[in-house]
């Protein structure tokens, strides 16, 4: 059997009196890339922040990587630290990007393994050899998204396409077992678009697990291991890319699809 | 007689100098905590800094300079005369007021604070959700994140605001004469009611304004400084 690198059980949220997730239930592979589309409101976004601890869901279950995110029915708490670290498990890729406009290019990737060496035991022996190998480690991530010669550059200075592709390059030198990516592409000029898409698939063939949610249809239909469409809060249809696109069963499914391929 | 009128301005404007220097060395780190008391989620706190904030920035700073220097004093002698016979409400009686330069120092720096902590409150609720976001999924700490992350912005945020407020409190050390403090323009007045003489009040004007202006020399470098990037 192989082992689900992500998990989510009947996992619910509610805002006021909005119920934005009423019992979200999924599972991912190591390797697999599944996107997630639906209309606006219809809980994607939600449904990745909680899986980030950027909301607090009301109820259910988030492991990853066998490790617990958030659990509402084993009732076991889990310390602060614990909570940060279990969640660097899985890392989040913004819409807005927020890159950190006071730092340049490398600054922004090494930033936060800089502040985690810190809490190395080693560190002040090693201080020199340990902030080497954090920035180089930074570099070959920074080159992964083709970006090498921006390295010094403020993200200010940079396009939209490079500022989300530092981002990414960000997220990813934390190495976390999933990646998720919120809209990535939304903020993006259709050129600018290209690529971005063309650094997640880069990804994809050197098998990065990934949950993308998106609004563009073809990518998600070309590069998805598995797909899913969310409306209302629930996962209306969940399958491979295939089924979902080609053959939908479910009537709102193929309202939608046939709204955005129009 | 020039010469004299120049020393003595010059020995003023010492105090002027020193009082400007404490009140800030002071008030920019009291204003910080002012400011994260009025931004707390803790209501009983919240409410005490908004209500102290209130009310300083509500009464005039000349007002406030003569119940610190006059205060204790006053409020002894009320509790005196209620004649209790108790230790503490016979130590509530004796107090005394503080010297002129140090109760002048506690009201510039709890005024200024105020006004500070405002401007740092504007700056820090100024940046973008996304940034704490960002750093909360980067796995670093609250602490963290404001240190290394949002400060920095802030600072970029308040240099205008605050190289205002730093100018207006240099003119504003003016007000210290009034419970007696022999700061620049009362030593300039000391020549009216001596001698008719007033060119030495205007006089004191030129010292106000030639150091204004290097302090704005300096904040305008703080700010190029800080310009090596755009939000």
């Amino acid at each position: 059997m192989v082992l689900a690198v992500l998990e989510v059980k009947e996992l619910k949220k509610s805002f006021g009196k909005n119920n934005v997730l009423k019992g979200i239930t999924f599972s991912l592979e190591k390797g697999e890339v599944l996107s997630v589309i639906g209309s606006s409101g219809s809980g994607k976004t939600t449904l990745l922040r909680c899986i980030n601890s950027l909301e607090i869901p009301d109820s259910g279950q988030i492991f990853a990587d066998g490790d617990t995110i958030f659990d509402s029915v084993s009732g076991k708490k889990l310390t602060k630290a614990e909570k940060r670290r279990n969640q660097l498990n899985v890392g989040l890729v913004f819409q807005q990007f927020n890159l950190f406009p006071q730092y340049n290019v490398l600054q922004n990737v090494t930033l936060a393994m800089k502040l985690q060496a810190k809490e190395r035991p080693d560190y002040r022996e090693n201080k020199k050899a340990i902030l080497t190998a954090i920035e180089e480690k930074a570099e070959d991530y920074i080159a992964k998204v083709n970006l090498t010669d921006k390295l010094l550059s403020y993200p200010c200075e940079l396009s939209g396409g490079q500022q989300q592709r530092v981002a990414i390059a960000r997220a990813l030198a934390l190495e976390p077992k999933i990646l998720f990516f919120d809209e990535p592409t939304s903020a993006l000029d259709p050129e600018l678009t290209i690529e971005v898409l063309k650094v997640i698939k880069n990804l994809k063939n050197m098998g990065r697990t990934m949950v993308v949610v998106t609004h563009e249809m073809e990518f998600a239909k070309n590069v998805s291991d598995k797909a899913i469409f969310m409306a209302d809060g629930v996962i209306e249809e969940m399958g491979t890319p295939e089924d979902v696109f080609e053959n939908p069963k479910s009537e709102k499914t193929r309202a939608f699809l046939s709204k955005s391929f129009e | 007689m020039f010469w004299t009128v120049t020393l003595s301005l010059l020995e003023g404007f010492m105090t002027t100098l020193e009082l400007f220097a404490l009140t800030l060395l002071f008030a920019i780190p009291l204003g910080l905590i002012i400011a994260f008391g009025s931004m707390s989620k803790f209501f009983p706190l919240k409410w005490l800094s908004k209500t102290i904030v209130w009310i300083i920035r509500g009464t005039p700073l000349m007002l406030q300079l003569i119940v610190v220097f006059y205060g204790p004093e006053l409020i002894g002698s009320w509790i005196g005369e209620l004649g209790i016979d108790l230790p503490f409400f016979q130590w509530l009686a004796g107090m005394k007021g503080l010297d002129r330069f140090p109760s002048v120092l506690i009201a510039f720096v709890i005024n200024y604070a105020c006004y500070f902590s405002e401007i740092y409150r504007g700056g820090i609720e100024s940046i973008p959700k996304g940034q704490y976001e960002a750093c909360q999924v980067l796995g670093m700490t609250k602490t963290q994140t404001f240190f290394k992350v949002v400060l920095f912005q802030v600072i970029k945020r308040i240099v205008p605001p605050m190289g205002n407020e730093i100018i207006t409190l240099v003119k504003d050390t003016s007000l210290a004469r009034t419970i007696a403090v022999y700061e620049i323009i009362w030593n300039a007045q000391k020549f009216i009611k001596n001698g008719g003489l007033l060119w030495p009040l205007i006089y004191a004007g030129a010292f106000y304004l030639i150091f204004n202006g290097l302090l704005t020399i300096i904040f305008n470098k703080i700010e190029k400084k800080m310009d090596y990037y755009k939000n």
